[in-house]
């Protein structure tokens, strides 16, 4: 027998989206994840010789291989940023904050990251910026929790 | 090369469409397009369409839009997961391969259901980027603040080319961000993601566009004034923001190269600019001086329906050919975060 549903008792399921299956990261990036762990954070030197942070396998400009890593400081220089005055669900601090680009001490290109920088007044180009590191580590870019400015503690 | 010209355009009134489906709202697109293209549809050579399965939520979305088609008896058929300006690309390279005289080209979808900003973060880098949800609002902040610290641009600048946008968005049927709002109002208003407001960015639209392109002799027989395509080209900068001039586009402007754009301005220029700040960036990487209209329609600030907004500029474009108001007209797609990439249509008439 059917009957008419009305809207309040449509039915309805439960569906989650998700692709559930495992990749490896490979040399370049496992290295980098796996450095992350240790609390390290190493580049790759590309062909031109300038140092690129976070690493890939190939170089972006020329598709050369690259296995030639460098340490980078945990510290640098913010090269440009935005300000999330209210984050979203999935952002990666729950308080205002800054995304950033930051230019590791020792590395060339700059890599994007969180700055809990508390207020916006604090934010500015060129101004420095250190990791802090998250406490329980698991070899993921997230192991690095955010940057805070340099004169923060 | 043989000669392929827009010869129709057709797009849905851009707005949020809570309750239409992607099929509703794209079958009279098509139908409106083919009809206008005087090429009866069992004749048309070719079908290429772009969307995104992560709008829709669920896998091979796409393959749901064949039935705004029409397709039987069968037809020939091909997808890319792109905005539908690269769909029109392909079937521009069909053409061009003798593989088909005429192609219908259509992109479609609805950002409003989902969290577009989120969404998109979906295109990033898996393992340095996409983890951080870095959204797009976020990240083309960054770009516009390398652009403002450059010297090359004001916020004041931002908000004139939002309320130009928005003005000419008004006279518009396919575009909905109408704002009458002047440059000193908009400026008053907070940030969004700081440096830009809310009008900096474009709005939540869902809808559909469609063209049919036609070679040489055929486009002739069905269209007075043909809109040719004289050149497309695709250029790609590398996926690490940290790598590139922000406040700059070098891809754009080697695909404006490749394309012919040459020294001969266009009278009209359709921008893919999601925000106000990359019009401003494609202004200058084509060498776009004052003389030239750009985005009459109120561009992707106007209507941004996501995965047809470029195909929208393309048809755009060859409207003002096709209807006399441009005898030379260019279009301008891109994708991926921050412009990562562009292409280039430049259009004439004959």
């Amino acid at each position: 027998m059917s009957q008419d549903l009305g809207p309040e008792e449509t039915l309805s399921a439960r569906f989650k989206l998700e692709f559930d299956y495992t990749r490896s990261v490979g040399p370049v990036v496992g290295r980098f994840l796996m450095g992350l762990l240790q609390r390290r954070i190493e580049g790759i030197r590309m062909s031109d010789g300038r140092v690129l942070v976070p690493p890939t396998e190939y170089d972006p400009l020329t598709s050369e291989s690259l296995d030639e890593f460098v340490e980078v400081g945990d510290a640098g220089e913010v090269v440009s940023w935005s300000w999330v005055q209210v984050p979203r669900e999935k952002h990666p601090l729950d308080r205002p904050f800054a995304w950033a680009l930051i230019r590791l001490d020792g590395a060339d290109v700059p890599m994007l990251h969180a700055v809990d920088a508390g207020s916006e007044s604090r934010m500015r180009s060129g101004g420095r910026v250190k990791v802090r590191w998250r406490a329980e580590r698991v070899g993921h870019i997230r192991d690095i929790e955010c940057f805070e400015p340099e004169d923060a503690s | 090369m043989r000669e392929v010209a827009v010869v129709s355009f057709a797009q849905s009134a851009a707005r949020r469409e809570p309750a239409r489906n992607e099929v509703e709202i794209l079958m009279p697109v098509v139908t409106q397009a083919v009809e206008a293209s005087g090429i009866p549809r069992h004749e048309i050579g070719f079908t290429c369409s772009g969307s995104c399965d992560y709008l829709a939520g669920q896998a091979f979305s796409f393959v749901s839009a064949v039935d705004a088609l029409g397709a039987w008896p069968p037809i020939v058929e091909s997808h890319v997961e792109m905005d539908a300006a690269w769909a029109l690309y392909e079937a521009w390279a069909k053409i061009q391969c003798g593989m088909a005289d005429s192609a219908l080209v259509f992109g479609f979808g609805k950002s409003s259901p989902g969290e577009i900003r989120d969404v998109l973060t979906l295109q990033l880098d898996p393992y340095y980027l996409a983890p951080l949800w870095p959204d797009t609002v976020s990240l083309a902040a960054i770009q516009a603040r390398v652009l403002l610290e450059s010297g090359k641009a004001s916020e004041r600048d931002l908000a004139e080319v939002a309320a130009r946008s928005r003005r000419d968005a008004a006279a518009n049927p396919g575009a909905h961000q109408r704002d009458p709002s002047g440059v000193d109002e908009l400026l008053a208003r907070d940030y969004l993601v700081s440096p830009l407001r809310v009008h900096d960015c474009a709005p939540i639209s869902d809808g559909a566009a469609a063209v049919v392109l036609a070679a040489g002799d055929l486009a002739r027989k069905v269209c007075d004034r043909p809109a040719w395509i004289r050149g497309i080209d695709h250029r790609i900068e590398p996926h690490a923001l940290g790598l590139r001039d922000l406040a700059t586009s070098p891809s754009t402007r080697l695909a404006a190269e490749k394309a012919g754009l040459g020294s001969v301005p266009p009278e009209v220029a359709e921008l893919h600019a999601p925000f106000t700040s990359q019009e401003l960036i494609l202004r200058e990487a084509l060498s776009l001086d004052a003389g030239v209209r750009v985005n009459p329609s109120g561009g992707a600030l106007g209507a941004n329906v996501v995965m047809a907004a470029g195909l929208v500029r393309i048809g755009e474009a060859a409207r003002s050919i096709r209807e006399g108001e441009a005898s030379r007209a260019l279009a301008h797609a891109t994708s991926g975060p921050c412009l990562q990439q562009n292409l280039v249509c430049l259009l004439e008439a004959d």
